[in-house]
């Protein structure tokens, strides 16, 4: 795990020169189980700013759902979805990158949302207004958003009893 | 009694407490008796119509022991204010005949059946009608007057006095005849993931009651407390002003309260609470 982590930074690193453009929402190509393996940035994920996004209601608030031991300074962790605890363990940056995209291209029937996606939606609405949408929405969170979220994830290797 | 009533409760479903953890369905406190005399129907075998639910839990269930114990006397429960208010209205002269609610119904003891039932198929309107509806067709009908705004205080007020009167009638709206087709309509808005968050009444309130989304304890989204006294928003609210506000949660475009939308959608959010008891005006957080 240890070993494919490291290549993993190492192949980005050495890409980032060749994709040093944001891939944009309706770019980004998933893999036959949803995965994604190409970085959205080409720049590296920054894990601190990665807990700014995975708290903060007004970005991804991802433990209004999922249970993190290693948040647990913020408070009122949910319980929709699985702990976080020990992630970095059971799932690879590339499926990371997946769900947090477009979950529902790995759990068909997640209650998920797509954090970087941009329709067709149902009746899309202007954020938290209650009114329509005024032409394509923006996704949810930017690329760098992701990458960063996923340096963090990367960093939960340890389950808590 | 109160107290009493409360730690009955604990002790009745202590040995399922721990399993409570694990099995959601599990209750920690099923005893709603408001003013030590009126038993509320808090949990029922769910109705055969549910698919993916074998009980249903009133919204009751889901609140602190503080929350809910404002409920269990009228004198702690603020949407009782609503209701005085409401009592008023009922007996004043609102068209220029001078008549009133009173004119027509002996009291408002004499509605008992009216929110257990609401909505239901009209006949004469060849539609489905809310309870708000059929105030307002009272009003502009019978009275001649001009009608209530649908989501007015007074109508919620009014609508509280309705649901006050039928207090433990058990819910039992009618799905099938001239009312199925808006009832199948409101079935399909409720399992619509709507929105940039993709979500349908379904995925928080039938897959996920129980469990928490940050601080709040997701219930099964019944409607027998409305219209209930929301504590953060400090009024009583309406069925439809939560159904947007739910929406709305969802990133979406809601749709207006008294919408055909909305009004299919109360049909059958409402009659997935057969069996429980009407016990509006609700105390929820």
């Amino acid at each position: 795990m240890k070993i494919k982590h490291t290549f993993a930074v190492a192949a980005i690193v050495l890409a980032a020169p060749v994709l040093a453009e944001t891939v944009s929402p309706a770019a980004v190509v998933f893999d036959e189980y949803g995965e994604v393996a190409q970085s959205l940035t080409g720049v590296a994920g920054n894990p601190e700013r990665g807990v700014e996004v995975m708290t903060n209601r007004g970005l991804g608030n991802c433990i209004a759902c999922h249970m993190v031991t290693d948040l647990q300074d913020h408070p009122f962790h949910g319980e929709v979805g699985p702990s976080l605890d020990g992630v970095a363990t059971r799932w690879s940056p590339e499926q990371l990158r997946g769900i947090m995209v477009n979950a529902k291209n790995t759990f068909p029937d997640s209650i998920m949302p797509a954090f970087y996606h941009v329709g067709p939606y149902i009746r899309p609405g202007d954020a938290f207004t209650g009114k329509a949408a005024d032409g394509e929405l923006p996704p949810l969170l930017s690329a760098q958003d992701i990458e960063d979220v996923i340096a963090y994830l990367m960093t939960l290797d340890t389950y808590y009893d | 009694m109160t107290k009493r009533t409360l730690f009955a409760g604990l002790l009745a479903t202590g040995g399922v407490l721990v399993a409570g953890l694990a099995q959601a369905q599990d209750i920690i406190n099923d005893e709603l008796v408001i003013n030590g005399d009126l038993n509320i129907v808090t949990q029922a075998p769910a109705a055969d119509h549910l698919d993916y639910m074998s009980v249903v839990r009133s919204g009751w269930t889901f609140r602190s022991t503080e929350t809910q114990a404002m409920q269990m006397d009228d004198f702690d429960n603020p949407g009782m204010l609503g209701v005085e208010s409401a009592m008023s209205d009922f007996t004043t002269a609102m068209g220029a005949d001078g008549e009133s609610c009173a004119s027509c119904h002996d009291g408002p003891e004499s509605l008992s059946n009216v929110r257990a039932t609401y909505p239901q198929w009209d006949e004469e309107h060849g539609e489905v009608q809310t309870v708000e509806m059929q105030v307002n067709e009272c009003i502009t009908e019978r009275m001649g007057a001009e009608p209530w705004g649908y989501n007015s205080t007074e109508m919620i007020n009014m609508s509280g006095l309705i649901s006050w009167a039928g207090r433990g009638e058990i819910v039992d709206i009618a799905i099938d005849g001239p009312a199925q087709e808006t009832w199948q309509m409101g079935k399909d808005l409720y399992y619509t993931r709507t929105g940039q968050l993709e979500l349908s009444c379904a995925n928080c309130h039938e897959d996920n009651y129980d469990n928490y989304i940050r601080a709040d304890h997701l219930s099964m989204g019944m409607l027998t407390g409305f219209p209930t006294y929301r504590l953060k928003d400090a009024r009583l609210v309406s069925v439809h002003s939560r159904f947007r506000g739910c929406i709305r949660d969802t990133r979406a475009e809601t749709y207006a309260v008294g919408s055909p939308e909305f009004v299919a959608l109360e049909l059958y959010v409402m009659s997935r609470g057969n069996g429980l008891s009407v016990e509006g005006p609700a105390v929820r957080n």
